[in-house]
């Protein structure tokens, strides 16, 4: 029976404070709790604080270029179905600089669990505006206020379709743990944008803000409902509504391929015989 | 014109079925047991403007284009015009008899009256395949299997439209065209450079490719793509081509071999990809199709541009492999030797090739596919334990498991790191990576492939070439050759890394040496100059968006 302890404890390169810790913790119980064993398991992340995070437990990982960990995730899910591939990393990352990669993966809907930690701030530049800064947030690089609208990964998200859609919540660890356990679950693309503090760069939108707002949605709450999740997606004031806000039963990509219906591409051998009769179309 | 040797030109605008007749007419001419060597030039349009498949064929191998025309078939006006002025003495020009031409070199067809406008390109093919002399029944079959798939009706339109236009051909015989017959051909393939790649890469064991559409890479896709389910491969289409770069970067870490083609603006975009290819040690083949640049340059058209940037691409010092086949063939057995070295050395490594080469069908002898292993993927052990993926060693080459293969976890990251793939900083670690990664390159050197030399020792004249102009470069030396001089060539079909001391000697024994480029710079010129010293100040460079000929070398070397 695999344990919280199977996943380690390591020495971080976060601040005091930061977010990022209780989403490691979250992670974790969701990996456990989904009875994954860490070798079963890939993370893929990109760059920022946010992607340093699987460094800090046990598990396959590639940690590759900012903005690119989409791309590499479904490359590694495409070769090896058989992997639970979590990717993770930051607002920027995820919807800045990767921001192709985001819709890709919404139309494609591989089985890969989104994990997006979204702190409205650039952290690891040391506090530029992100992609999903409320206008008007003054910074070193805005001194005259963000001029663009801030984007609602949400509302794009349910406006696409996707299969799984998910806003959490670092500073409710239990119920992010839950909501990163039914992401993983799910069969499919499945985003979970979880909403934590940056306590060195965003003054705005701190531990408090983001408390006195989250606010889970109702247990009548229906998610299958398109139209009441795209009202819901973009609630975003004095109530920002967490938890699961939309998810329908789209097949995922795999299922669609029929080269992957015959297994992992991984250690499939050359059909020579095959290659030589196709060669020999070319007579 | 000789008569064991044919240069067939066919013209017209794009929409009207040139490249099917073309492509017929190669079948047959191969199937005939006749050499060909394929030329496409296309524009950027999918209607209109003038396009050409041009057919140089002979009972011999055929190793170069030629610029002059023995047949050319006209589909329309504007291809007389362009084209009549390369006709040789004795060549013929087959034109609709719609057109308004005058004189002995013309043949008109009344394409219309035999085939009703729809089909009035195999018509064409008709007359053009009974003046070479081909059998009917034999060019029927290729149009069966062209069509195949196509509507029984059409099928038999086709070919009765053949017959005809072959028999109104032989009632208006124009003597002094036909091919001398080859008894017994031996079966060979119909093969483009774009194809042989997509077959060698399948023969190393591909098993993942992802791609954004960029000509003239994208016919190694489409072959790909529609030999997929059958091969287990998956060809996915990407968002963009930094997707198309990462995507097989994470299927090669999860154990499939990958790979990526495009051209030089999708490569330019790939960049960053390749860098982390590298930092990562994750296998990965990249074709780079050239064109002409900068940007969108001419989009359809040929070049060899890109070396410099090829060798360049990738932030950060790592080493890397760039072959660059000249011929079908290499672009076969190169390709998996691409795939050997990837594995081998757990990095990035490049094909190069051009529009010419990409798009050029040649008639090859068939592979021996069922004797080709293909690559071993990733460590059979995880080596000392705990398990370091990035263990420094001897050779560099640390052992790679798969991830989700066994209980040993794998992790890689573009940040430098330790031995057990997680970030540090820690700088005298950072030496050690580097020197590690570096150390690979030692063992690619080992393996590079010699260019290869041919022509007479201490000559006067050393002609210095690579990638896709290597049978025209050889071609432009025999014919000085039979001029009295004493020619060499040395080609280069792998352009990095360069190993002087294979052939140093060679250049320093020439009277003169001339490189021969398709590029403006002189990019292996002055490479070859950064590593050994050794000026080239000769050049025949090429950059008008046509591949390098021997006429053009010819022209160009005596000036």
């Amino acid at each position: 029976m695999v344990t919280i302890e199977d996943y380690g404890q390591y020495e971080t390169a976060w601040c005091p404070g930061c977010g990022n810790f209780s989403i490691l913790k979250a992670v974790k119980q969701a990996l456990v709790a989904s009875r994954l064993e860490p070798h079963e398991v890939l993370f893929v992340s990109g760059i920022g604080q946010a992607a340093k995070s699987p460094h800090y437990l046990n598990a396959n990982l590639f940690n590759g270029l900012h903005g690119r960990s989409l791309p590499v995730a479904t490359g590694a899910k495409l070769a090896n179905p058989k992997l639970t591939v979590m990717v993770e990393s930051g607002d920027g990352c995820n919807y800045g600089e990767g921001g192709n990669h985001f819709l890709a993966a919404i139309r494609r809907n591989i089985d890969l669990t989104l994990l997006v930690h979204n702190n409205q701030i650039y952290g690891l530049t040391k506090g530029q505006a992100s992609p999903t800064s409320a206008e008007g947030l003054v910074t070193k690089a805005q001194p005259e206020g963000v001029s663009s609208a801030p984007f609602n990964p949400i509302a794009v998200a349910v406006a696409m379709e996707a299969g799984f859609v998910a806003r959490g919540f670092s500073g409710m660890t239990d119920h992010l743990s839950e909501l990163i356990q039914e992401g993983i679950a799910h069969r499919g693309f499945a985003l979970i944008d979880v909403l934590q503090p940056c306590v060195s760069f965003n003054k705005v939108n701190t531990f408090a803000w983001y408390k006195e707002r989250c606010d889970p949605v109702s247990r009548t709450y229906d998610p299958t409902d398109w139209g009441a999740a795209m009202r819901v997606a973009r609630e975003w004031g004095d109530r920002i509504p967490i938890g699961i806000i939309y998810r329908n039963d789209r097949v995922p990509f795999e299922e669609h391929v029929p080269v992957l219906r015959q297994g992992p591409l991984v250690g499939r051998e050359v059909d020579r015989v095959m290659l030589r009769n196709m060669m020999d179309g070319c007579k | 014109m000789r008569d064991d040797t044919m240069n067939v030109l066919i013209g017209g605008e794009a929409g009207q079925g040139l490249v099917t007749v073309g492509q017929l007419l190669a079948k047959s001419l191969v199937r005939s047991g006749y050499s060909i060597l394929v030329t496409q030039t296309y524009q950027s349009r999918i209607r209109g403007g003038h396009n050409s498949f041009a057919i140089h064929t002979a009972v011999d191998k055929v190793i170069a284009p030629q610029e002059s025309v023995d047949l050319l078939v006209a589909l329309d006006a504007e291809t007389v015009a362009l084209h009549q002025g390369n006709l040789s003495s004795g060549g013929l020009i087959v034109v609709d008899s719609a057109l308004e031409v005058d004189g002995d070199s013309f043949l008109q067809v009344p394409f219309k009256e035999l085939a009703q406008d729809t089909f009035s390109n195999i018509a064409a093919l008709g007359v053009v395949g009974y003046l070479l002399g081909l059998e009917q029944g034999l060019m029927a079959t290729a149009l069966d299997d062209f069509f195949g798939r196509k509507q029984r009706q059409v099928l038999e339109e086709n070919r009765r439209v053949l017959v005809e236009a072959m028999a109104w051909a032989a009632s208006h015989e124009r003597s002094g065209h036909q091919l001398p017959k080859i008894a017994n051909p031996v079966q060979h393939l119909m093969m483009s450079g774009n194809e042989a790649i997509a077959f060698g890469s399948l023969s190393a064991g591909l098993r993942f490719c992802s791609f954004y559409p960029m000509t003239p890479a994208t016919s190694i896709l489409l072959n790909l793509a529609a030999q997929a389910k059958r091969m287990g491969v998956l060809v996915e289409q990407a968002e963009d081509e930094i997707a198309a770069i990462n995507m097989a970067i994470g299927a090669s870490f999860a154990g499939a071999p990958s790979m990526v083609a495009t051209s030089g603006g999708g490569f330019a975009l790939m960049a960053e990809g390749v860098s982390l290819a590298a930092m990562t040690e994750t296998p990965l083949v990249i074709v780079v199709a050239q064109r002409p640049g900068p940007a969108t340059g001419l989009p359809t058209r040929t070049e060899q541009a890109d070396f410099e940037f090829v060798l360049h691409a990738g932030h950060g010092e790592f080493p890397r492999a760039v072959f660059a086949p000249g011929t079908v063939e290499e672009c076969f057995h190169l390709t998996r030797k691409a795939f050997e070295l990837a594995e081998q050395y757990q990095g990035p490594v490049f094909v190069l090739t051009d529009q010419f080469l990409a798009d050029s069908y040649r008639a090859v002898p068939p592979f021996d596919v069922e004797h080709l292993a293909p690559v071993k993927v990733g460590a059979a052990t995880a080596g000392s334990l705990p398990y370091k993926r990035f263990a420094v060693t001897e050779t560099g080459i640390s052992p790679r498991l798969l991830p989700g293969l066994s209980r040993h976890l794998v992790v890689s990251d573009s940040d430098e790191h330790a031995e057990d793939g997680h970030i540090t900083e820690d700088l005298s670690v950072r030496r050690q990576m580097v020197e590690k990664r570096l150390r690979k390159g030692e063992g690619i050197r080992a393996q590079v492939v010699p260019p290869e030399m041919d022509g007479e020792q201490d000559p006067d004249l050393l002609m210095v070439s690579w990638g896709a102009s290597k049978g025209a470069v050889q071609e432009a030396a025999s014919r000085i050759r039979s001029g009295g001089k004493r020619v060499a060539t040395l080609h280069f079909s792998q352009v990095w890394p360069l190993v002087p001391g294979q052939f140093m000697d060679l250049l320093e024994s020439a009277d003169t040496v001339v490189s021969i480029e398709g590029n403006a710079f002189g990019q292996l010129a002055r490479l070859i100059r950064r590593e050994t010293g050794f000026y080239i100040k000769k050049q025949v460079l090429r950059y008008d968006g046509l591949p390098i000929t021997p006429e053009a070398i010819l022209r160009d070397v005596s000036r």
